[in-house]
């Protein structure tokens, strides 16, 4: 199939090559994670590294970025064969890698991390105008609202990836690598950095951008190459590719639907309603119910309220509520384990910071919630536990190859499966998944999105916080749309678009309404 | 992503890991014994041995009880302090009884030292749960207190342990069952019963899982308070055992009694292999750290390389080499 696909030659000769690696791979002991690359990066242009979780994107990312070496092969850089010796030499030559994690200094103003280690100085004293105007500039041009003498640690995610962005571009370099820069984006956030990429390419920049959205490769990338496991499988021009093709060549095989058929509203008694809920200083007085047999989606901007909704329901932040009811009984939920007893789950948006202990094995991990129901007596068992993991193993298809793994050892979609293993051993009848596929492969993806169509046609309410538009629009039957603090729409089958969506979450209620008009305000999607 | 990367490496270094961390600090252990005996063969001597390991006790004890506050990611300094607090109030306790009840004044004197420590450790708990303080300043603070209260309790003097009660409390501390120092029996059973707690109970499960990161902890329904205070009162518990064995070794509490044990429980868990971040425990670990801790301070007395005065500074060196040696072999 790959066949069928023609590798279009080298773009246009003006274009000068900046960088060409051949032959190049990676081998760590006895396994090779990626082998044979020959790929060829021109200043100018937006090339785009896609592929599965695995294939090994990253570590194409840092052999160029110097994070590692190449075992085999050669990297030749401006003409010349070159071995980096480490990131910063990498950097100081003009390669910068804007990584995935954020890795700010949290208790450090926005100025002091984007100059972290470059400091500008006069007279061997720090010179804070100087970098604060840089830093304006900086963020403004990425529409980052965030202020410059603002510690990071009261940043929104977003904020922060905008600053890690910012402190990427602070200096000019020929080759700029964005690893996923949209995950934790909204959707205006994402096309001003999507305009800055353009604009890096138009000064001849080579930018490498590795995404696991489709649609945005789509609409940035000049050239897409493909890898799958630790093969290079080819690299196209974007013109050439649709996101059908990219999905096949990324995953090998013919997908089916990324999404499950979906149900359609319900008319059900509510399963769940929450009244009236304040979370001082980010959500206000809010009131919904789940209905058994929905996806009930949350949309809205990143910091709009929508996670905050969920952690001070369950107690994890302060907040009050008239009244929460489950199934028609009004409840008290002080902690998650209230939550639990009664039948409400909650899946963390962040799974390697809140949901899983890395550093801990598989099955303890899946029963950290249920130690006190699992075991009646006080001690534990490693047979039960045992069990249990095998039951999800199978029951959520997790990819181990081995038991004995420590949970931060597993991909992604398998940390994903796991914790939702882990939040389904408690038999919650509501489930509340908040980013549900944040950072993990298509394939994983649409094997999730079964899983959730699957609880709620057994007649569960399932409630889906999500950033990605696709996602609402192709998984949830009703979508609420939160803005400041405030749910400023609720949107109905057919009407659950992109569009509307938007808008809900940009600029409030009663603005969702005519399809045609919102259309404009959307041009990238 | 670097999935496949991260699995393949880690497997290699899961493995060295599992070596280093578990039995590093028994190959220490054993590299000492050999060491000892080429410096001085007297080191080997059953009484010298027996000597030794008997007075590692006191730090063995309370180091099980310390290893769960620090698996559970807290930290407890006043451990020595509450060590003479505990033996303090122990023996007023016991010399209160003695005209009317005699020599039952002694296991009553037992039961009231172990209530005074799980009390002792509940206040630290409670302080640094509900007042949401760090444990390091918090129990920086009643270090100073308890530490206090034996200095009031014997008006900077000693309180000694009543004629009467002399005798029969004598073999709690240099007893033997079978050869075997009770002391050493009573370290053992509490390391057994540490560890069942730490490494089969739902409760040593949790605690783990607290230290190891909080937030998931919390998200996965976990009172982080309640497990928290209870590895304090077990702290407190474990001090209050360490005391009881104490007081006859030289019948009285004064106000230096414990000094600087903290330092030493510390130093004991850490080259254990127990993260001082928290995480897993390593209850056996902290054990032979402590025997380690009292077997240098012995090869000092019966070498001439250094003068015995100087124990503490090598202790403390002890610590930040065992914190580097953490640090470097663990994986970026």
């Amino acid at each position: 199939m790959e066949a069928a696909l023609e590798i279009r030659s080298a773009p246009p000769a003006e274009t000068a090559e900046l960088l060409r690696l051949t032959g190049a791979g990676k081998q760590y002991g006895p396994v090779t994670v990626l082998r044979d690359v020959n790929l060829s990066i021109h200043g100018g242009e937006i090339h785009a590294i896609i592929g599965e979780n695995g294939a090994g994107k990253s570590t194409l990312m840092r052999l160029i970025s110097g994070h590692i070496q190449p075992s085999f092969g050669t990297i030749n850089y401006l003409g010349e064969d070159m071995a980096f010796h480490g990131p910063a030499d990498a950097e100081r030559r003009g390669i910068v890698l804007v990584h995935q994690e954020i890795l700010l200094a949290e208790d450090l103003t926005v100025v002091e991390n984007l100059f972290l280690g470059r400091e500008v100085t006069r007279h061997g004293v720090i010179d804070d105008r100087t970098m604060e105007q840089i830093a304006i500039r900086q963020l403004a041009a990425l529409g980052c609202t965030a202020r410059p003498w603002q510690l990071v640690r009261e940043l929104s995610i977003a904020q922060r990836q905008m600053v890690q962005i910012a402190r990427g571009l602070l200096e000019e370099h020929r080759i700029v690598i964005f690893d996923e820069p949209t995950a934790v984006l909204t959707a205006s956030e994402v096309d001003l950095l999507l305009d800055k990429i353009r604009a890096l390419r138009d000064r001849g920049v080579a930018v490498l951008y590795i995404s696991h959205r489709l649609d945005e490769v789509e609409a940035l990338a000049d050239r897409i190459t493909v890898l799958r496991d630790g093969n290079m499988i080819g690299t196209y021009d974007a013109g050439s590719v649709t996101q059908q093709d990219m999905a096949r060549l990324m995953v090998g095989r013919e997908l089916s639907m990324l999404y499950p058929h979906k149900r359609g509203t319900s008319a059900a008694d509510p399963l769940f309603e929450v009244e009236h809920l304040s979370v001082p200083g980010f959500v206000h007085e809010a009131s919904f119910v789940a209905r058994p047999g929905e996806v009930l989606g949350f949309g809205g901007m990143i910091g709009a309220g929508r996670t905050e909704i969920f952690e001070g329901i369950l107690g994890l932040r302060p907040a009050k509520a008239a009244a929460i009811r489950v199934n028609g009984k009004p409840v008290q939920i002080r902690s998650v384990a209230d939550g639990f007893e009664a039948g409400i789950g909650y899946l963390t948006e962040d799974r390697k910071g809140k949901g899983l202990l890395l550093r801990e094995r598989l099955a303890p991990n899946l029963v950290l919630s249920a130690l006190s129901w699992l075991y009646r007596k006080i001690y534990t068992d490693e047979r039960i536990e045992n069990a249990e993991l095998n039951g999800a193993i199978r029951r959520y298809d997790i990819r181990v190859r081995s038991k004995k793994l420590e949970a931060g050892q597993l991909s992604g979609g398998n940390q994903q499966k796991l914790l939702l293993a882990k939040t389904m051993l408690q038999d919650p009848s509501i489930v509340i998944i908040d980013e549900p596929t944040r950072g993990i492969d298509i394939g994983n993806k649409s094997q999730i999105y079964s899983f959730i169509d699957e609880l709620v046609r057994q007649g569960k309410a399932c409630i889906v916080i999500s950033s990605e538009l696709q996602e609402l629009v192709g998984l949830c039957d009703r979508v609420l749309v939160m803005k400041d603090g405030r749910i400023t729409a609720e949107l109905r089958n057919g009407d659950v678009t992109e569009n509307a969506v938007v808008l809900a979450a940009t600029v409030g209620s009663g603005a969702v309404g005519s399809r045609e008009e919102n259309a404009r305000d959307r041009h990238h999607l | 992503m670097t999935d496949t990367t991260s699995e393949l490496v880690s497997k290699e270094s899961v493995f060295q890991r599992i070596n280093w961390v578990d039995l590093g600090p028994f190959i220490a252990l054993a590299v000492l014994v050999v060491v000892g005996y080429l410096i001085n063969p007297d080191f080997l001597s059953p009484t010298n041995i027996t000597n030794v390991v008997t007075r590692a006790t006191f730090i063995g004890i309370i180091a099980v009880g310390a290893t769960f506050v620090i698996s559970s990611g807290c930290l407890d300094l006043s451990v020595g302090s509450m060590a003479a607090f505990a033996a303090g109030a122990m023996i007023l306790f016991m010399n209160w009884l003695v005209p009317t009840w005699g020599a039952n004044a002694i296991p009553a004197g037992i039961v009231f030292v172990l209530c005074v420590g799980a009390l002792c450790g509940l206040v630290n708990g409670l302080v640094v749960t509900l007042g949401k303080i760090e444990p390091f300043i918090v129990t920086l603070g009643t270090m100073g207190v308890y530490r206090a209260f034996i200095t009031f309790m014997s008006n900077g003097g000693s309180i000694p342990i009543d004629r009467s009660l002399r005798e029969p409390f004598r073999p709690l501390y240099f007893g033997t069952v079978m050869g075997i120092p009770i002391p050493v029996l009573v370290c053992a059973a509490v390391a057994i019963v540490g560890s069942f707690i730490l490494y089969k109970t739902k409760f040593g499960r949790r605690c783990a899982a607290v230290g190891a990161n909080v937030e998931v902890a919390r998200f996965s329904g976990i009172s982080v308070g309640r497990i928290r205070t209870l590895a304090f009162v077990i702290q407190g518990i474990c001090v209050a055992i360490a005391a009881i064995c104490y007081v006859p070794r030289l019948g009285a509490a004064t106000p230096t009694t414990g000094l600087l044990w903290e330092l030493q429980v510390i130093t004991a868990v850490v080259i254990g292999g127990t993260a001082l971040r928290g995480g897993k425990g390593h209850i056996w670990g902290s054990l032979a750290g402590a025997v380690i801790l009292e077997f240098i301070a012995n090869l000092m007395v019966l070498s001439d390389f250094i003068s015995e005065y100087l124990v503490a500074a090598v202790q403390g060196v002890i610590i930040i080499v065992a914190m580097l040696i953490q640090r470097f072999s663990r994986r970026s």
